[in-house]
């Protein structure tokens, strides 16, 4: 007898649509570029050169790019509140819908955008942990805009690695790192990895 | 993560963690909704079919506004103004749907499987936005998105489905998407509009809505089809009200925060009366803005990724 | 014509009790001698070794299309995939277009089937005219054309009072009545079995009930008229189940079942494959068991294909708009050693029993066995070779076939039709 045994919960799957190979790469790590000390100091003297550059915090709205620049943009906002005394009001930013590689490269999980204020008229800090190509910043930028005009984007990142594949640049930096593009920085961090480090590595299959 | 398929064609071909694959995604595009600007750049230069062979306003627009609000290219066709209304068939439609380059059609068809046939034909992506009484895929998926922001969580929760079975596809699909979850799901109704072996595809069967309605997180009450009276499916819509209808008495029955869903259009004072339609347990204002969201998720999911790879 | 000898097979005439390696020897179109080692020099000699020759297979139950749809069926093709498939004899359903129902289309039928037929054409008249259920054709003037049985297949005669009345005549000129048993108004529009698949797909779904129904009436009649009456494709347990209960208190009903319902269930439509819509529908598995209880057992005295063609546009379409049948004389025999046989369910005699010589004898058509004297309808088939399906190489002008892909047992080889070889390995000559 056919037909008793055949699936009958499944129809239409679609065949050869696997994305080979997607989580295969492998990061092997080479040296600690920073240690938790050294992430400290470079986040106070960010807050510090933040503080300066825009005349005191008053107008300051802080955003991370999620996921790692939210952690480090809540960082920023506790050290501003400790130097200043006022608090500066934190999002967190969702770029993936607004990624230029959209179609060419495994999806990644989107995650909500929570920015609970206006960022019309205020000094936007975007901050991000590794500053590469460029091309999130110029996501992040473009989904600010969706929310409102602000008075100027500025960006702060821990890390500035190089290779810069459009007009951008940070006005804060935590470390500037040459590297090489086989290589890769990961920024981890207590919140998200458990521990405070910056790493160079290089992607291995 | 990703979905398995090209197609989404139904609940049943989909898996438990495709599905809160799809429900956390909906969240990041609910917030996009509450925006002033309620519309990112993802699918600019996709194209997207909306082929809705059914009358229906609500599940095309709210398609159409979630194509839209991620930068697609949204064409509708509908029954009245196309070929297939001249005599052609679904075949030569799929043929011109596809040389027009489309990346999705989203399908309504009275013809249960009708989405099943056309994703073997083309090779974009297919979305069941409804099949004669086989499923309504999209329409399970928001109600799930609804009930686990309303409630926190969907498995461990008892639903209770209530009126058509028999030729509802919002049953069938949400029956097989709560399951799957973990939920646990009765169907009520008189014996006429339950139809045979739907235990088997995994709730339990009642026709004494009093006697469950105590127990339920959930209450979905669906639609009666006004026509199914001259069939001899129910004596009449009075008495059908009077054994089935949710009324402002059994509302008081339920527990304190259940909830009350409906898929809309409504018949107050059939299955559904105007109080209790109103009541602040009643979602189904969120139902139709979660759907857009959902729908957005799904159509980012389905072809915000690479082409085959 | 000169004389064939099929010489070295292993010859099944279950109708003379015979199941041995003999030779067959056939002169002059009819069977002339059935022994071990003839030996005659001037005769055309088939080698058959290896080979079942057993009496040619009669298809009581065809759809041959001709005259009305000849873009899906012809006489021409349907004959020939009858001989591709085994069979030497065809019985076809009147619902043509126009309707088998008076003297004119019957006798078109047999001329065409004389001019371009490869097979045997048995026509079958319609019971009432246009297929209505509402007045009796002229069945005494059809049958002396040539009708063989009378039948309204597709529908089912839903007024009791007509198919009383054509039961009662029907005895008088003692002539078959097949009927197909449906209650529409239970069955309406349904597309499938009802049950959880019906409901799981969302399609409109046929009770077994509607077919039970209809038959149980059908019986009642039968017993009373005191009529010949023959169940067209039995396809649920109970429907089983009540012609056997019929049978042991002595009417005379006969019934058949097709292969797909002897080997396929309904959890095939899972799918929406519109090949596997047909009427009456695919059941459950437990119907298939029953229906092989019944063949085992002798309640279903025939296996008939139900040989419906549709053109492929038709089928290619949304399941509930596209036709219902399935094209069997191809697959018929093969499907049939593959899944009963094979699996030791029916032995080879059993099988020719209920191909051969149970529908001859339900006809009253001589045939169904290899008795010197009969008409020389062989049919030889090798019982190990296996094969392939290919729809494409049907010789049938349809190609509705679920089966495509499936790996099955024994195609005919060789067919004589009144001594003339009409299949030589395989090929329609």
């Amino acid at each position: 007898m056919r037909g008793v045994h055949s699936p009958p919960l499944q129809s239409g799957q679609a065949e050869g649509f696997t994305l080979k190979g997607e989580f295969e790469m492998a990061f092997k790590e080479k040296t600690t570029i920073m240690d938790k000390d050294a992430i400290q100091r470079a986040l106070t003297r960010i807050a510090h050169e933040i503080v300066e550059r825009n005349g005191g915090a008053e107008n300051l709205a802080l955003v991370g790019i999620r996921s790692r620049g939210v952690h480090l943009a809540s960082r920023l906002v506790r050290k501003i509140g400790e130097i200043e005394g006022v608090t500066p009001p934190l999002g967190a930013l969702d770029i993936t819908f607004y990624r230029d590689d959209i179609g060419t490269r495994p999806q990644p999980k989107a995650s909500v955008t929570e920015i609970a204020f206006d960022v019309t008229g205020k000094d936007t800090i975007l901050v991000d942990d590794v500053l590469y190509t460029g091309r999130s910043v110029r996501a992040a930028m473009d989904a600010i805009f969706d929310l409102g005009r602000p008075t100027t984007i500025q960006l702060a990142v821990m890390i500035d690695r190089g290779h810069r594949e459009l007009p951008v640049r940070a006005d804060f930096v935590g470390k500037n790192i040459p590297t090489s593009q086989r290589e890769e920085v990961r920024v981890n961090l207590e919140e998200e990895d458990g521990i405070d480090a910056v790493i160079l590595g290089e992607e291995v299959i | 993560m990703r979905l398995k398929s090209k197609d989404l064609l139904g609940i049943r071909e989909l898996d438990g963690e495709e599905i809160e694959l799809i429900l956390d995604t909906a969240e990041s595009f609910r917030e996009i909704s509450t925006r002033a600007v309620k519309k990112v750049p993802t699918l600019r230069g996709r194209t997207i079919v909306s082929l809705f062979l059914e009358p229906s306003t609500r599940t095309r627009v709210s398609f159409e506004l979630a194509g839209k609000r991620l930068s697609a290219d949204v064409v509708n066709i509908s029954a009245k103004a196309s070929a297939l209304a001249k005599g052609e068939c679904l075949k030569d439609t799929a043929k011109t749907i596809e040389a027009m380059n489309a990346d999705l059609v989203v399908m309504r068809h009275s013809a249960a499987g009708a989405p099943h046939f056309l994703a073997k034909l083309i090779e974009c992506g297919v979305i069941n936005a409804g099949d004669g009484a086989h499923e309504h895929p999209t329409q399970a998926l928001l109600d799930l998105f609804t009930i686990r922001e309303r409630l926190g969580k969907v498995e461990g929760l008892h639903v209770v489905i209530i009126g058509d079975i028999a030729h509802s596809r919002v049953a069938r699909s949400n029956i097989l998407a709560l399951t799957k979850l973990g939920a646990r799901v009765t169907v009520v109704g008189p014996p006429t509009l339950i139809p045979m072996g739907i235990g088997e595809m995994g709730c339990e069967v009642s026709y004494d809505l009093d006697t469950v309605l105590s127990q339920a997180d959930v209450v979905y009450a669906l639609r009666i089809q006004l026509e199914r009276q001259t069939e001899t499916l129910f004596p009449s819509l009075r008495e059908y009200a009077a054994l089935f209808g949710l009324n402002k008495e059994r509302a008081v029955g339920l527990k304190k925060n259940a909830l009350i869903m409906h898929p809309g259009p409504m018949n107050r004072g059939i299955e559904i009366t105007a109080e209790v339609a109103d009541l602040p347990q009643s979602v189904v204002a969120n139902q139709v803005a979660n759907g857009v969201a959902v729908r957005m998720a799904i159509l980012y999911l389905l072809i915000g990724g690479g082409k085959s790879a | 014509m000169p004389d064939v000898l099929i010489r070295g097979g292993r010859v099944i005439d279950p109708a003379s009790k015979i199941d041995a390696v003999l030779d067959v020897l056939v002169e002059d179109g009819k069977i002339k001698m059935v022994k071990k080692d003839i030996s005659l020099k001037s005769a055309d000699v088939i080698d058959a070794p290896g080979l079942i020759v057993c009496p040619g297979l009669i298809d009581m139950h065809v759809h041959l299309r001709e005259p009305g749809r000849e873009d899906e069926e012809t006489i021409a093709s349907g004959t020939r995939a009858a001989v591709r498939g085994g069979f030497t004899s065809v019985a076809c359903m009147p619902n043509t277009d126009p309707v088998a129902d008076n003297a004119s289309v019957i006798e078109f039928i047999l001329e065409r089937a004389r001019n371009e037929g490869v097979a045997h054409v048995l026509p079958i008249g319609a019971i009432t005219k246009g297929l209505k259920g509402e007045e009796l054709s002229e069945m005494g003037e059809l049958m002396r054309v040539g009708a063989v049985a009378f039948s309204d297949d597709g529908n089912s005669v839903m007024n009791a009072e007509v198919m009383r009345r054509a039961l009662e005549y029907s005895e008088m000129l003692d002539i078959l009545i097949i009927v197909h048993a449906e209650d529409v108004n239970l069955s309406k529009r349904g597309q499938m079995n009802e049950g959880f698949y019906s409901t799981l797909l969302g399609l409109k779904g046929a009770p077994a009930a509607a077919e039970e129904a209809m038959i149980a009436r059908d019986l009642i009649l039968a017993e009373m008229t005191e009529a010949r009456l023959h169940i067209a494709h039995v396809s649920t347990a109970g429907s089983v189940r009540l012609i056997r209960q019929a049978k042991e208190r002595g009417v005379r009903v006969t019934c058949e079942a097709t292969p797909h319902h002897l080997v396929l269930t309904e959890a095939l439509l899972a799918t929406y494959d519109t090949n596997c819509k047909v009427n009456p529908p695919l059941r459950t598995e437990v119907d298939v068991l029953a229906l092989r209880e019944g063949l085992k057992d002798g309640t279903i005295d025939a296996i008939a294909s139900d040989h419906a063609p549709h053109a492929l546009h038709e089928k290619e379409r949304e399941f509930d708009y596209a036709p219902f049948g399935i094209v069997g004389l191809e697959t018929a025999l093969p499907l049939m050693l593959a899944e009963l046989v094979e699996s030791d369910e029916l032995s080879y005699t059993q099988l020719i029993e209920k191909l051969s010589c149970n529908p001859a004898r339900i006809l009253g058509f001589e045939g169904g066995s290899l008795s010197v004297g009969n008409p020389a309808d062989i049919t030889m088939f090798d019982p190990k070779a296996k094969v392939k399906v290919d729809t494409n190489s049907f010789a049938s002008k349809s190609k509705n076939s679920p089966l495509g892909g499936w790996e099955l047992i024994g195609m005919a080889k060789y067919v004589l039709v009144d001594g003339k070889l009409v299949l030589r390995d395989g090929r329609v000559a």
